[in-house]
């Protein structure tokens, strides 16, 4: 038993050559240029994995992804991200495939929330995870024409491999992408396309995946044997936060099963930004989850300074900058859960009295935003080594549209009074008003109730992990910038259910409070320094992968950015991936709603708070 | 709405005495019409993407676009008469919208929110996008932004209402909805190995057919008219045979030429491959 004990505790290399002791044949090192991490056989790859999670304590997949090496080397690869909750680096191994029939074992029976990562795999690669109980497209529709990831497969508005596009420099000419297609419209159809035998087969698959066996749609006479009903809630329906869409099995009023359908918002991120410059990613990442930009501007400017770092004439982001990006992080996490509680008790039917509440502070710290980076929403703040300015001297915000009377504000003390006064005095009263309300812990208390170790196994992240009574966050397991120096806590839940989720949520605003109240002397104290390294605009980012994370107010948020690193050739990411924590999230909505009314998936959805830009990418 | 003051909805010649003109209007049918119906827009309670977040937030507290007559938004299609279409329209979800649309009761009006709704936006380029929501519903107000802000959505919404004062009963090109019988629902698009759209059925019969039997995709040559190499080719084809260059094969010539063999080879590969299975 001491061994055991003790293997969880080695760390990384250690780790590695444990299991390549193990298995000498299987497991080899990843000794491409800037790449770390063991490869691992296919054939081998879930005897590995359960050692790893058994014996070496890796409890927790982070991310998985796939990648095509088309023209590098010819294969496939599945990029898998392990940690223990613990805390501690990753444990980063690859399984690699051939690229005509790409088939690696499936490790939800190790990770079960390895289950969506797997099926978007699936549905972007064509990667077949043998033995996924469920492996079906998860964003584009049944019938979809090809794996869009793959790197020979072109989208119909196809110009160039790289941006900036010939075409864009000097001397070139700007046509429209409609004058190009035949069609004038965004589509491309297969070469063999028949329109005489169109049927849309696009939730072909779906209702069989029910487990009703029989096809619900042709179940209005004799078929009928049970009295299960299926309902669709949304795509369109105010209570799925965006296009998102639940399909429910129903027996009576209680949930037999919850298949979540999702891709309504699919913009096809990782396409477009492996086709974007590194730079020109950064203003995409706002636009994942729309509310918190800031972080995730963070979590990518982290990913690329971990390449950068490796290259020459790379200085990191001053002190000044680190605080300002922690101060912009932390405002966003209670702009972020302000919006979130609101919107939980208005799915609740506390119809959005509390939510116009909340969006009267938020939109205080949106000014802020707005004087700083020049919006509101998308910020597009921070850049590799540094972020994009400093805070101005003077906010001037326009009180509403009614009276034009601007307000003029001295910066440091607008921040200053928010923090000391403005959101502390309305989290008292916020807490007075709901915390203890009678009806919000009649419909919350017991209900949607993740225990810890589904939480763990089910890649859960962010406040729902934590609401569970994991205490994992990532700036304290894996830190980044300054939060070493900072002092706060990790708030816990005890039960696991939507109530501790709330409370959660609301002692994380606390924490951010208090994180800001540290920070402001640190910026009076580093006046005047720089705020962005020299950095070139177009920096050229060295050949190598990396993994950058942070801990958005919704979660766990990874990039898995791969460079080519030619230095004469184009500076796009070869991959570009985003470990969204809302779509990993949704993996544990299903075994949280069975058993609960119909009601309550509602507010059982709102406790996870997802956001669908993040969750369809 | 005691307050109200009807002097702006005075249409006539006929005198009203000034004292009474903040209570008593005579005006057309047209004008009181328009005037009640602008007043009370209700949008559809429907969001797509980050522009809803701003939506939302220019309905919310600080904005509060009640003010200007949306007075809720209904969650129901049936009970609204503006559609916001306030983010990315993506293939798999203009199926739902276009059901929306023709689920709500005429009149209706549709107000694209900001660049992706209006044109496709950042993502344009994406496999799984709409280049605008005008592809397949009729737009009434395009409001640019990334995202718009609230004071830009709220311009574009009173721009709608002044649309709505400026049309009438009289003129069935403007608002065909008071023509004789129903009219017809937008036609659903179908999700096959991409979009269809049955309105074009024929069209892309056609087309793929040829597409099929010339080229693969990505190696379709442009028209002339728009191929802008060929343009610039031809402008400096004129000096090059004044000064009687014949240095055989032109380089931009060459490239398309050895472009296409690519996408030919390509697409050899590929059916060799699914031949192959």
């Amino acid at each position: 038993m001491d061994v055991v004990a003790d293997k969880t505790q080695l760390d990384i290399s250690a780790s590695v050559e444990l299991l390549r002791e193990r298995w000498p044949d299987a497991i080899s090192h990843d000794n491409r240029d800037g790449f770390s991490g063991i490869i691992v056989d296919p054939a081998q790859l879930d005897d590995v994995a359960l050692a790893m999670r058994d014996e070496l304590g890796f409890d927790y997949l982070s991310s998985v992804t796939g990648v095509d090496y088309l023209g590098v080397a010819d294969h496939m690869e599945v990029v898998y991200h392990a940690y223990r909750t613990s805390g501690g680096p990753a444990l980063v191994f690859k399984a690699q495939t051939g690229r005509d029939d790409p088939r690696v074992p499936s490790l939800v029976s190790v990770w079960p929330g390895a289950d969506f990562q797997e099926r978007e795999a699936y549905d972007l690669y064509g990667i077949h995870f043998e033995g996924h109980p469920d492996l079906r497209r998860i964003l584009l529709w049944d019938g979809f024409d090809g794996h869009p990831l793959r790197k020979d497969w072109q989208e119909a508005y196809y110009e160039e491999e790289h941006k900036p596009f010939d075409s864009r420099w000097p001397g070139g000419q700007v046509y429209r992408a409609e004058e190009k297609n035949v069609f004038g419209k965004n589509v491309k159809y297969p070469d063999d396309f028949d329109l005489g035998r169109l049927n849309d087969v696009s939730e072909s698959d779906l209702y069989q995946g029910l487990g009703l066996g029989v096809d619900v749609q042709a179940l209005d006479s004799d078929g009928l044997r049970t009295d299960r009903l299926v309902v669709n809630l949304g795509p369109h329906h105010p209570s799925t936060h965006g296009v998102f869409r639940m399909v429910v099995t129903l027996d009576g009023e209680t949930i037999a099963s919850l298949d979540p359908v999702m891709g309504y918002l699919h913009r096809n991120h990782e396409k477009i930004g492996e086709r974007n410059s590194f730079l020109h990613n950064l203003p995409f990442t706002d636009r994942l989850d729309y509310i918190s930009s800031m972080s995730n501007n963070l979590g990518y400017a982290l990913a690329v300074e971990q390449l950068l770092s490796q290259g020459a004439r790379y200085s990191p982001p001053t002190y000044r900058a680190e605080c300002l990006r922690v101060l912009m992080v932390e405002l966003t996490r209670i702009v972020n859960h302000l919006w979130s509680l609101g919107f939980l008790l208005n799915d609740l039917g506390a119809f959005f009295t509390p939510m116009l509440y909340a969006n009267n502070e938020r939109e205080k710290i949106l000014d802020f935003f707005e004087a700083t980076a020049g919006s509101r929403l998308m910020c597009n703040y921070m850049r590799f080594a540094g972020v994009y300015r400093d805070i101005p001297e003077r906010i001037r915000s326009v009180a509403n549209l009614v009276n034009d009377k601007v307000r003029d504000y001295n910066t440091m003390d607008y921040l200053t009074e928010m923090v000391n006064e403005r959101l502390p005095r309305f989290l008292d009263e916020y807490d007075t008003l709901l915390t203890r309300n009678e009806i919000l812990r009649e419909r919350t208390v017991g209900v949607g109730v993740l225990l810890p170790e589904d939480a763990i196994a089910l890649s859960t992240c962010g406040p729902l992990l934590r609401a569970s009574g994991v205490p994992y966050d990532v700036r304290r397991a894996d830190p980044y910038s300054i939060y070493p120096e900072l002092d706060f806590d990790i708030p816990i839940g005890k039960n696991g259910d939507i109530y501790d989720r709330f409370l959660v949520r609301f002692q994380e605003m606390r924490e951010s409070v208090r994180i800001l109240r540290q920070i402001l002397p640190r910026l009076e104290r580093s006046q005047g320094e720089e705020v962005m390294s020299k950095v070139a605009h177009t920096p050229r980012v060295p050949v190598g992968e990396a993994y950058g994370r942070v801990e958005n107010p919704k979660g766990e948020l990874g990039y898995y950015v791969v460079s080519e690193g030619d230095p004469k050739g184009p500076q796009n990411p070869w991959r570009y991936h985003v470990r969204a924590p809302s779509f990993i999230n949704l993996t544990a909505l299903g075994p949280m709603c069975v058993g609960h009314k119909v009601a309550d998936v509602v507010t059982i959805l709102g406790s996870i708070d997802i956001v669908l830009g993040e969750t369809d990418r | 709405m005691a307050q109200t003051d009807l002097r702006a909805l005075q249409d006539t010649e006929f005198p009203v005495p000034e004292e009474l003109q903040a209570n008593i209007a005579i005006t057309s049918l047209d004008k009181i019409y328009n005037w009640s119906r602008r007043s009370s827009m209700w949008p559809l309670l429907f969001g797509l993407a980050c522009c809803a977040i701003e939506m939302i937030g220019t309905a919310a507290s600080r904005f509060d676009f009640s003010r200007f007559g949306f007075e809720v938004m209904r969650g129901s299609p049936r009970q609204s008469d503006l559609m916001i279409v306030s983010g990315t329209v993506t293939k798999k979800m203009i199926v739902p919208i276009v059901r929306l649309y023709n689920q709500m009761p005429e009149p209706k009006y549709v107000l694209a929110m900001g660049a992706c709704a209006s044109g496709g936006g950042p993502f344009k380029e994406g496999y799984n996008v709409v280049s605008g929501v005008d592809k397949y519903l009729p737009v009434d107000v395009y409001v640019p932004g990334c995202p718009p802000t609230p004071q830009a959505l709220l311009y574009g919404m009173i721009t709608l209402q002044k649309k709505i004062d400026g049309q009438s009963l009289a003129n069935l090109d403007d608002v065909p909805w008071y023509g004789v019988g129903p009219s017809e629902p937008t036609p659903v698009p179908v999700l096959g190995p991409d979009i269809i759209d049955p309105r074009q059925m024929e069209l892309i019969r056609e087309q793929a057919q040829q597409a099929a039997l010339e080229a693969p995709f990505g190696a379709r040559e442009l028209p002339a008219w728009v191929n802008p190499t060929e343009v610039a080719q031809e402008a400096t084809a004129v000096v090059e045979t004044q000064e009687g260059a014949e240095d055989g094969v032109d380089p931009a010539k060459a490239a398309r030429i050895r472009k296409r063999e690519e996408a030919m080879a390509r697409l050899a590969a590929r059916r060799a491959a699914k031949g192959g299975q």
